[in-house]
Order: C-alpha cells, then sequence, then structure tokens
C-alpha cells in the first residue's frame, strides 16, 4: 500500500513533470519551425501568415517576448518584401502593424538591443513611403532606435547589418556610400561569427543578408 | 491489485498524446456588404492554432484542442470579432462577418470651409515646410496662405481677406485663445508683417467659412494656429541677413520632459532700402527689436503646459509728397511696443476626458505722429490744413481665458463644451495742432460659452453640430450662433462635404465709442465641397454663398468717423479650385489655386452695394517647388494673378455721401522666387545645420497699382503702389545642437 502510494506520486510527478515540460518543448518546436520557415520566406502574403502564427503563440504564451518580436519581425519584412518604389498607403499597414507587436515585446523584454533593431526596420519602412515628407520624423527615429540598439549591445551583429544596409542605400549626396557600407557589413561578418545566440530561438538571422549585399 | 493503478497510469500518461480527436475548422470571412477579408487572422484563443484568411476569404485549420473555445477573427481596420464554439466534431464550419472599425484613418474628416496645414492630418494641404518656402510668402504665415483659393491679394494693407469680407472679419487664434495684434501695426499704404514666425507653429488652420463653434468674434475666416511641442534635442541658432542678425537658443532636459527657450532679433532695414530704393523718403529707417521666451512642461503622460512669451518694439518714420497741398510733403512717425503672453494647458482625465484651457495677455501701445512738412522738411501748419498735423497715443490692453472640456464618445464621437472670456481696454489720446486733447476708452467683456459634437455614425458619416453663445458688455446685447457640417465619403479617396453657419462680430476699435446704440454684424455660410486626396495629390472645389446682415455703417462725428447704425447688409458667391500635385513629375511639387467671387455689400460709408474695393472677380495662384539633390538646393517659384479691383472715391458733402470717382486697378501680377540651399544637407545630427536662403518678391518688376488715394479736396488723385517694385531678402539660417556647441568651443580654445 506505501509502495503503491509511493509509486502513485511518483508517477504524478513525472506525469506532471512531462505535461510542463512538454509545454516548453511545444513552444520551442513550434517557434523553431516558424523561425525556420521566414529564413527562407520573401513573399508578403506568406510572411503575413508567419506573423499571424506568431503573434499567436505570443498571444497564448503572454509573458513571453520572442514570438512578439518574430511576429514584429515577419510584419515589418512583409512591407519591404511589397519591393521598392511603394508609397507610404501600401507599406504604412504593415509598419503600423509592426509597431504595435514590437511595443509588446518591448513591454515585456526592456532594453533589448534586438527590439531595437526591429524599432529601426519599422521606422526605415516608413521612412522609404514619404522620404521627403518623413525625413524629419521616421528618418530621425530610425537613426536613434539604431543608435540605441548599438548602445544596448555593441556586439550586436544585426546593428551592423541595418548600418552597413543604409550607408549603401543612402544617396551620395545624403553621406551614403557603397564602399563604406560594405566595409560596415565586414565588421558585421566578423560580429555574427563571434555572436552565440542565448538559444535555439533567440535572434540570429542576418549573415547571409549580409553576404548577400556584400556580393552585390 | 497494486498493478492496476500503475497500468492505467501508463496508459493515462502514453494516451494523452495518442488518442485526442483533431477538429479541422474551416470557413469563409466577410465584411458587411460580404465581400472576403483577405489576410485576417483567425486565432484559436490561448492556443497556437490559426489561421491566416486567403484572397478569397478562406481559411482552414486543424486542431487537437477540445473543449470551450473561443476563435478570434482580427483584420486591420476591422473590429476584433470572438465567436465561442465546442470542439466536439471532427468538422466545424465557422463563417464570419466582421463589422468595419470606425478609425481615423479611414473616417471621414469634416473638412468643409478649412484648409489645414500640418505635418500630420490626413487633410493636410500644406505642411510647416511649405509654409516658410512658398516664394511669394517671403517666410510670411499669411503670405503662404493668400497662395490659397479664397484669399485676396490685397497689397496695400496687412491681413486676410476672405471671400468678400474685410481683413479684420479674419481673426486669429494661438492655441485656442484670440491673439489682438497678430501684424505689426499699420502704417499708410504699407501692407505689414505677420508678427510671428511661422516656425513656432505645428499646425495651421486655416478656415474660410463655416468653422467650429469653437471659435467666435469672426464674420469671414479663422486661421488657428497650434504652438509646437517639445523639441527632440537642445539646439543653437544664429541668423544673418541684409535685413538683421538673431540668434536664440532652445535647451532640452535630459529625460525630454521639458524645455526652455530664449529668442532675440534685430531688424533694421537700412541697408535693404540703401539698394532697393523705396518710394517713401525714410527719416526713420524700420528698426525692430524682438525677443520672446518660451518653456513647455510635459505635466503627464498625456499633458503638456506651455508658455511663450514676446516683446516687440520698433519704429519708423517717413515722408511722401503731400496729395493735399503740392510742393509738401506727409510725414509719419510710428513706434510700436507690444507684448503678448500665452500660456495653455492640455491635459487628459481619465481615459474619456480631456481639457485644454489656456490664456493670454497682450498690451499694444502704438505712438503715431503725423505733420505736413515744407521742401525743407520743416513742420509747417497751413490753414485748412491743420488736421494734418496730429498725434495719436493707443493704449490696448487684452485678456483672454479660455477652457475647452472634451469627452470621448461611442467610436470617433466627441462632445466638447467650454467657455471663453475676452477682456479688452482700448485708449486712444488724440492730440489736435492747436494742443487740445480728446481722450477716449473703449472697454469691453466678451463672455462666451459653446457647446459640439462630433458624431460619426459610420467610417462614410459624420456630423457636426455646434452652437456658442456670446455676451458683449460694450454692446450690452447677446447672440446664438448655431454651426454644423456634415462630411459624407464617395469613394476610398474622395468625399463631399456640406457646412452651415451663423457668425457674429462687434463693430471695428476705429469706429469707436459711438454715440448710437449698436448691435452685432452677422454673416451666414452655406459651403459645399467636394475633395480627392491621396498621398500625393490634393483636388478641391469649394461653392460659397455668404450672406452679411448688420454690418455697420458709418458717419462723421466731431471730425472721425463713428460707427452710426447696423443697417448695411451684403452677400459674396463664388466658387474655388485648388490642385496639388507631387506625383506627375518625380520630385516636382506644384499646386494652382483658383477663385471666383461676386462679392457686393453695402457698409460703412457707402452710398449702397457695392463692389468692395478689396475685392476682386478672379484672382488665381500657381506655386511650383523643386529640390535638386545634386545641389542641395529647393527652388519655389509662384505666380499670382488677380482682376481689376475696383477703386471709389467716396465723398460727403453733408448730404449724405455719394461716389464722386470710381474705376478699376490694372490686372495684378506678381512673380515671387526662392532658393533654400543646404549645405551641410546629410550629414543632419552632426554638429551645424545651416540653410542659406535667396528670396525676390515681384522679381520681373512688374506695376502693381491697388487703388487711388484721393486729396481731401478731391481734387487730385495718387496710385497707391508697393514702396519698391521689388524685394530681395537673403540670408543665412545656421542651427547647431547645443551639446555639439560645447566640443566646438573646447576644440577651438
Amino acid at each position: 500500500m506505501l509502495l503503491m502510494k509511493k509509486v502513485f506520486f511518483f508517477s504524478l510527478l513525472l506525469l506532471t513533470g512531462i505535461a510542463a515540460n512538454a509545454q516548453s518543448e511545444k513552444y520551442v518546436k513550434s517557434m523553431e519551425k516558424l523561425i525556420q520557415a521566414m529564413d527562407t520566406t520573401w513573399n508578403t502574403d506568406r510572411l503575413v501568415e508567419l506573423s499571424n502564427s506568431f503573434e499567436r503563440i505570443a498571444d497564448a504564451e503572454k509573458t513571453q517576448w520572442l514570438p512578439y518580436y518574430y511576429a514584429a519581425l515577419a510584419r515589418v519584412n512583409a512591407g519591404y518584401a511589397l519591393g521598392k518604389n511603394n508609397a507610404a498607403e501600401q507599406t504604412d499597414p504593415y509598419a503600423n502593424k509592426a509597431e504595435e507587436l514590437i511595443n509588446k515585446a518591448d513591454a515585456l523584454e526592456a532594453n533589448n538591443s534586438e527590439i531595437y533593431v526591429v524599432k529601426k526596420l519599422i521606422n526605415t519602412l516608413k521612412l522609404i513611403g514619404d522620404v521627403m515628407g518623413r525625413y524629419m520624423t521616421a528618418g530621425a527615429a530610425s537613426a536613434e532606435a539604431l543608435a540605441k540598439a548599438k548602445s544596448l549591445n555593441p556586439e550586436n551583429p544585426r546593428v551592423y547589418l541595418q548600418e552597413g544596409i543604409d550607408k549603401m542605400n543612402t544617396p551620395p549626396q545624403f553621406g551614403g556610400s557603397v564602399e563604406e557600407g560594405k566595409k560596415i557589413l565586414e565588421k558585421s561578418l566578423e560580429k555574427f561569427k563571434a555572436f552565440k545566440p542565448a538559444s535555439s530561438i533567440h535572434p540570429q538571422w542576418g549573415e547571409s543578408v549580409a553576404q548577400r549585399f556584400l556580393s552585390r | 491489485m497494486s498493478a492496476k493503478p500503475l497500468l492505467l497510469l501508463f496508459i493515462l500518461m502514453t494516451g494523452v498524446y495518442s488518442l485526442h480527436a483533431q477538429t479541422r475548422i474551416s470557413g469563409k470571412v466577410t465584411d458587411k456588404k460580404g465581400r472576403p477579408l483577405y489576410s485576417a487572422s483567425i486565432t484559436l484563443k490561448d492556443s497556437y492554432d490559426g489561421a491566416t484568411s486567403d484572397s478569397a476569404g478562406n481559411y482552414s485549420f486543424t486542431t487537437t484542442e477540445t473543449g470551450s473555445f473561443v476563435l478570434v477573427i482580427s483584420a486591420s481596420g476591422y473590429q476584433q470579432t470572438e465567436i465561442p464554439l465546442t470542439l466536439d466534431q471532427p468538422e466545424l464550419k465557422v463563417d464570419v462577418q466582421v463589422k468595419e472599425q470606425i478609425t481615423e484613418l479611414r473616417a471621414v474628416v469634416i473638412s468643409a470651409g478649412t484648409f489645414e496645414a500640418s505635418d500630420k492630418g490626413r487633410t493636410t494641404v500644406l505642411n510647416s515646410i511649405d509654409i516658410a518656402t512658398t516664394a511669394s510668402g517671403m517666410g510670411d504665415i499669411t503670405g503662404a496662405l493668400k497662395t490659397l483659393p479664397g484669399a485676396q491679394q490685397v497689397g496695400e494693407t496687412e491681413g486676410l481677406f476672405v471671400r468678400g469680407g474685410t481683413a479684420s472679419e479674419t481673426r486669429t487664434f494661438i492655441d485656442g485663445t484670440p491673439v489682438n495684434n497678430f501684424f505689426y501695426s499699420s502704417v499708410p499704404n504699407i501692407s505689414q508683417r505677420g508678427r510671428f514666425s511661422p516656425f513656432l507653429f505645428k499646425g495651421t488652420v486655416f478656415s474660410t467659412g463655416g468653422y467650429s463653434a469653437l471659435y467666435g468674434q469672426a464674420l469671414s475666416a479663422a486661421l488657428i494656429l497650434e504652438s509646437v511641442d517639445i523639441p527632440d534635442e537642445s539646439e543653437g541658432r544664429v541668423n544673418v541677413s541684409v535685413i538683421g542678425l538673431g540668434a536664440g537658443l532652445q535647451h532640452v532636459a535630459k529625460n525630454k520632459k521639458s524645455s526652455w527657450g530664449v529668442n532675440y532679433d534685430y531688424t533694421n532695414l537700412w541697408p535693404a532700402f540703401r539698394v532697393i530704393k523705396q518710394k517713401q523718403d525714410f527719416y526713420d529707417v524700420p528698426v525692430y527689436h524682438t525677443a520672446d521666451a518660451n518653456f513647455r512642461i510635459k505635466t503627464s503622460a498625456t499633458g503638456i503646459l506651455k508658455y511663450y512669451g514676446y516683446f516687440s518694439h520698433n519704429k519708423t518714420g517717413f515722408r511722401t509728397n503731400s496729395i493735399d497741398t503740392l510742393g509738401y510733403k506727409d510725414a509719419f512717425g510710428l513706434k510700436n511696443l507690444n507684448t503678448y503672453h500665452n500660456l495653455s494647458w492640455k491635459e487628459k482625465i481619465g481615459r474619456k476626458w480631456r481639457l485644454q484651457a489656456g490664456t493670454s495677455f497682450s498690451v499694444n501701445n502704438d505712438d503715431i505722429d503725423s505733420h505736413l512738412q515744407d521742401g525743407t522738411n520743416k513742420d509747417i501748419l497751413l490753414t485748412g490744413l491743420e488736421f494734418k498735423q496730429f498725434g495719436l497715443e493707443s493704449r490696448g490692453r487684452f485678456y483672454n481665458l479660455k477652457a475647452v472640456l472634451e469627452r470621448r464618445l461611442r467610436n470617433l464621437s466627441m462632445l466638447r463644451f467650454g467657455a471663453e472670456y475676452n477682456y479688452s481696454n482700448e485708449r486712444s489720446v488724440y492730440t489736435a495742432y492747436n494742443g487740445l486733447r480728446f481722450d477716449q476708452r473703449v472697454e469691453e467683456h466678451i463672455k462666451a460659452a459653446f457647446a459640439e459634437t462630433d458624431v460619426y455614425l459610420t467610417n462614410e458619416l459624420a456630423a457636426k453640430i455646434g452652437t456658442r453663445f456670446e455676451h458683449s458688455s460694450l454692446l450690452g446685447k447677446v447672440n446664438i450662433a448655431p454651426r454644423a457640417s456634415l462630411a459624407y465619403r464617395l469613394g476610398e479617396e474622395s468625399q463631399a462635404s456640406l457646412a452651415y453657419g451663423i457668425f457674429y462680430q462687434n463693430p471695428e476699435r476705429r469706429y469707436l465709442p459711438s454715440p448710437y446704440d449698436l448691435n452685432f454684424s452677422r454673416a451666414a455660410h452655406y459651403i459645399a465641397q467636394y475633395q480627392k486626396v491621396s498621398r500625393l495629390t490634393t483636388l478641391r472645389l469649394e461653392a460659397f454663398y455668404k450672406k452679411y446682415h448688420n454690418l455697420i455703417k458709418t458717419e462723421p462725428f466731431n471730425n472721425t468717423t463713428v460707427a452710426a447704425n447696423n443697417n448695411g447688409y451684403g452677400q459674396a458667391h463664388g466658387v474655388e479650385l485648388f490642385w496639388r500635385d507631387k506625383k506627375t513629375i518625380k520630385n516636382f511639387d506644384y499646386w494652382i489655386s483658383y477663385s471666383y467671387l461676386n462679392t457686393k455689400r453695402d457698409f460703412l460709408n457707402y452710398p449702397g452695394a457695392l463692389t468692395p474695393n478689396f475685392a476682386a472677380t478672379h484672382t488665381a495662384s500657381l506655386v511650383l517647388k523643386k529640390f535638386v539633390l545634386d545641389w542641395k538646393t529647393g527652388f519655389n517659384l509662384s505666380y499670382t494673378y488677380a482682376t481689376p479691383r475696383k477703386y471709389y472715391n467716396i465723398f460727403d458733402d453733408g448730404t449724405g455721401s455719394k461716389i464722386i470717382d470710381q474705376g478699376e486697378t490694372p490686372d495684378y501680377h506678381n512673380v515671387g522666387f526662392s532658393m533654400n540651399y543646404l549645405p551641410k544637407l546629410g550629414t543632419k545630427k552632426k554638429g551645424q545645420f545651416t540653410v542659406l536662403v535667396l528670396s525676390v518678391n515681384n522679381i520681373f518688376g512688374l506695376k502693381q497699382i491697388y487703388g487711388y488715394n484721393y486729396s481731401y479736396n478731391n481734387i487730385r488723385r495718387q496710385a497707391i503702389i508697393p514702396p519698391s517694385r521689388t524685394f530681395v531678402f537673403i540670408g543665412a539660417f545656421i542651427s547647431f545642437g547645443v551639446d555639439r556647441t560645447d566640443d566646438i568651443i573646447n576644440n577651438n580654445l
């Protein structure tokens, strides 16, 4: 009887342990699957779908910042995937929704360099929609977010990735330079080599993007 | 016995993962009109499961969850919809119809009669940079607004003459409260500039009719200015130009919760007048000292307290050949001291309420002296022309207080109400040639209360209904002014609006005090508008009808002109067009405005209903802007044309006023050009930022005649023309981050 009781409690412990573990395993597995899908997707509709999926996980988990972070990243990339020469009318819905999502991530995880990288991406998307009209607002916010990302973690390779791309894409009259941009991208590659993500689902994207821009 | 539960446990443990039921949920998402919704997110609440609708609105997904759940459907621009369901069968079909959300982004905008210039509003026609860079504007707020439809090209005096109304029928408001001396004090036949820099304001609303019940004492138009908030960073500035020097400092606290600033500008037209010959002979070239100070404090996450204080002293004096007696000169001198202070507070109270309160105080002192002088510029007294020798001291004190409470209702609907108190005390002392002094004082207390509601029935249909109530202590009368406007969205980018309103205004100060019993003047506005706005193009068509009642009639009284009665009347109707296009030609921006105006009025000393001398039938403007990136230079060109205006010589020989001469001025043409060169463009936030400006008004020196002055005995007349045909402005504005200044100073020491 005593043995049976012990076995019962042991089993119960085991069972709850598995359940709890299964929960986080389910979270990690689902996230890994979606993150992998993101790495191979550059299509607006598909990225919106992924963003929705991340948001679902985020809403269900409630305390995890990563799914909101990826939901925002997928959403802002969906805006970029529309292609160049899209006016603010087209890109703003993506930027606004991404902003809403990244603010949720920010509320759960304050002062994270990765979150500011996404904020930078969002403001740059807004800027591209209306360069003349938003140079002073979104342009300044974008530069500010990137500076903050750098100050929070100077080792974050994605900071240099964005800085390099910006330098390459800015017209020379505004201080842009393809050559200098590439130098910064080289630096980002060094940082990528040294970078160790905190887990399999923490941000680690960007190395292939840097290589793609360098080969242009 | 002991193995059984163990077995059961194992079955349970392994079974949890294999024995679940799977449910496939599918369906279609549509809006209220049955159109499929693309990219809507469908989520089984608190699970990872869900889908995104495709272009036909269809979705489907499978879930291993069982029991009671809530299906959440969300899409941007639509209300989130929740549907409870029980997962107890392998197939579930859930079709969803979602309701459109009434949001600022989608809802129709109540826009009849208004032109908004700001950096945020969707109905924005110009932004603050446009105001500063419009070629003919010469950096003056009203200069740029004169290129919009509705405003007349009146060059001999300052102010906005809107839709057949006089300049005094347009009132200016800063942060809600009226401004009493928005322009520098009047000088005969020379239009004066506005006192305030366009860079002080983040939003400008120019309403050419049908405006909100929040504003009163303006028969024709309202210019509503909203001051800037806390700037992004500390900044110092220096400017040097052909007409003066200035410097300023704006300091922002580290936590960005407060800021303060001071500015000083010195303007002296001596060098400019040396080069550009003026029609007048200036014995006292205009000199202006202007200083201002401000502070802004965030009182909470949503509240801000703002102060702006302004001090100005300026003087001028000039001679012109006298029209009244040949060989003699008229001399006119003016000294002005003006101070203006505005304190305003905005705060959100709870989730639904907002308070906006403001108070302003200003003092305006004018000292005018008028003389008749001989060929050697000595004062001389001629019999019959003694009236040309006088002094006039005006002392004005103005105090305004206003509070508006706003409550959010369903959707975007709002209820606003509040009260306003305006006090003015204007004293004038007229000293005649013989030393006799006439001391007059006009004191007025206007108390007003108003209420207004914005009702959004759907994203397509909105209405604004309001009423204003005023009491004037001077007139001893009250008025009630209803206002209403309606907007209906016709398509993605187009909408139609209607506006109606009754507007009251006191008699003008210059015809007071009066020995007679007077009433408010009244105007009724009827406006219909169509507009189509996309981000790069704006098309706006407006038709209006305005009826004036109880306009002031004047009569001679003790050598002056006073308000006699309210027997005047008038009407104005017209059609206006505005088209702005940044799209057709890349990096090139232009706008066209056209106004047709038909107006007649009997007021002041008019012998009957006449087309007033400030109204042209057709007015058109073309404004071009091009920024050349490679040269870091912006080029701005503007052309304004107006058809002839009437002029009259109205004379009262004691038996009533009569027209003894009349005619039409020539057509009006003005071509303005300006260039802004930004040598440091692209290196923003790194040290200094420089703008070099070259601006030329009436570049081709076209002859402009605004009307005629007549001699007191009606035997001579003289064309009213600008002091110089062309004016050129060259200046440099340099601003730099304050934190950087320290670096620069340290590095150089």
